[in-house]
């Protein structure tokens, strides 16, 4: 065999490919459904943080700001690997895919708090007023009137974190997640051949390029409308 | 076991410090290295989308859309498990500063490109009728400001470099992380990971502290563009 054909034959072998293709397929739902998971709770746990944090209360405040402060320093890897091998140890069996969700859900938590209280923040005092003087509760006030402004200001930065930690899900692989990755790598070892890892590389890139362009077009209309 | 012992566990941590000040220390030698090769990538990219040519331009857009979508631990991997197929033994560490090159280089290129757009052309007009020439011009006039413009997203960006150099754990580059992987092994106890993920919160609170205090400046004054990266 000629090098070209040695590296066509490891690269893209298309008998490997069609024997590996049905696994990678289920292990792309699992990706896919694991993002979704992480999404859903990530920003909403994150929506409730900061309209908690807009209530001014000081002890509270502290500690949601060292909570978003904290799981934005600690790298997701650490974070998984810490849940994963530190949690059966103190008597609580945990599953890999359960701790990657909790881990990613926690860090875009407070990722999500740190973009919706910006927009909070940054909202017009005179809103508040406006809102409070019509006979509004104050949390009638945020609700209503705050935050559908800041949710314009936070959605640009959002999205294009949103997005990092959904390809974040690929650090589930480390603690036996059969996700694209992880699937790709024990079939790597099961046909010692590469193209299982040249497929993952391709499902990810069909799966995340019309979202990063999605993403791209979403950050560049919420720059210039919410100015 | 109770979660102090398992988590905390003063013992544990006596006999695995040394351990982890050495992958602190290569964590922080490879961040040294890795980040700056990333943002003279993503400055050379992003210099190529302003440029005339349409190949230049093209290779640009593919390498940034192509490194933004797929994640970084992809790539990695793919770089030190795949290769080898072809004859190409990478080292782990040739293997991650491959990464960063490729992929925080792409996220590098966004922000300089949101940074240098956002410089008003009458700069560029200006600089050069004085009779400097084009590099000139970048250096002394459009970079200075491109650069304020965009301060918070490359800090974050710089952030989120040194978190990324964990990939290095899953290819045996002896980092913080793989070396308290490594101390938690050895003692069936999760105190080593635990007090890495201290390390590592403690070394980037400062910045991060920076950046929110940078965000919030610039949300109430010139309008900010939030083009922060994340992998």
């Amino acid at each position: 065999m000629s090098s070209w054909e040695l590296a066509l034959d490891s690269f893209f072998n298309l008998s490997v490919a069609r024997d590996v293709l049905p696994t990678i397929l289920k292990a792309c739902w699992l990706t896919v459904y694991l993002s979704l998971f992480i999404i859903v709770t990530g920003i909403a746990c994150g929506l409730a943080l900061a309209l908690l944090r807009a209530f001014g209360i000081r002890s509270v405040n502290f500690f949601i700001v060292l909570y978003a402060d904290f799981f934005r320093t600690v790298p997701p890897l650490v974070l998984i690997c810490l849940l994963y091998f530190g949690l059966p140890g103190a008597g609580l069996s945990i599953s890999g895919f359960a701790c990657a969700w909790l881990a990613l859900s926690l860090i875009l938590a407070a990722y999500s708090e740190e973009s919706f209280w910006a927009g909070i923040a940054a909202t017009n005092r005179g809103q508040w007023e406006a809102g409070r003087s019509t006979g509004l509760t104050k949390f009638q006030t945020l609700l209503h009137i705050i935050l559908p402004q800041a949710a314009k200001v936070a959605i640009a930065p959002l999205t294009s974190r949103t997005i990092a930690i959904a390809k974040g899900t690929s650090y589930a692989s480390v603690v036996a997640v059969p996700e694209i990755l992880g699937a790709a790598q024990s079939e790597l070892s099961v046909t010692y051949n590469a193209t299982p890892l040249v497929m993952a590389a391709v499902a990810y890139c069909i799966i995340f390029i019309p979202v990063v362009a999605a993403g791209r077009y979403i950050e560049q209309r919420f720059q210039w409308s919410a100015r | 076991m109770s979660f102090a012992s398992q988590f905390l566990n003063l013992e544990i941590l006596a006999g695995a410090w040394p351990i982890l000040l050495l992958g602190a220390k290569s964590t922080l030698l490879f961040s040294l290295v890795g980040i700056p090769l990333a943002v003279v990538t993503g400055l050379v990219l992003a210099l190529l989308s302003f440029s005339r040519s349409r190949t230049l331009f093209a290779l640009q857009r593919v390498w940034v859309d192509l490194f933004r979508a797929l994640p970084p631990l992809v790539l990695v991997v793919l770089l030190y498990s795949g290769l080898p197929f072809a004859g190409v033994e990478l080292t782990p560490f040739a293997a991650v500063t491959l990464t960063f090159i490729l992929n925080l280089g792409a996220y590098f290129c966004e922000v300089f490109r949101a940074g240098l757009s956002s410089v008003p052309r009458g700069q560029s007009e200006a600089a050069r009728s004085t009779g400097m020439t084009g590099p000139q011009t970048l250096v002394y006039v459009l970079l200075p400001q491109a650069t304020r413009n965009v301060l918070p997203e490359l800090i974050s960006n710089v952030i989120e470099g040194v978190k990324l150099s964990t990939i290095g754990a899953v290819v045996a580059m002896p980092e913080l992380l793989f070396q308290a992987r490594q101390a938690q092994n050895l003692t069936f106890n999760a105190t080593p990971i635990f007090a890495a993920a201290m390390i590592y919160f403690i070394a980037l609170l400062p910045f991060v502290r920076l950046l929110s205090t940078l965000e919030n400046s610039v949300s109430s004054g010139r309008g900010g563009k939030p083009l922060s990266a994340g992998h």
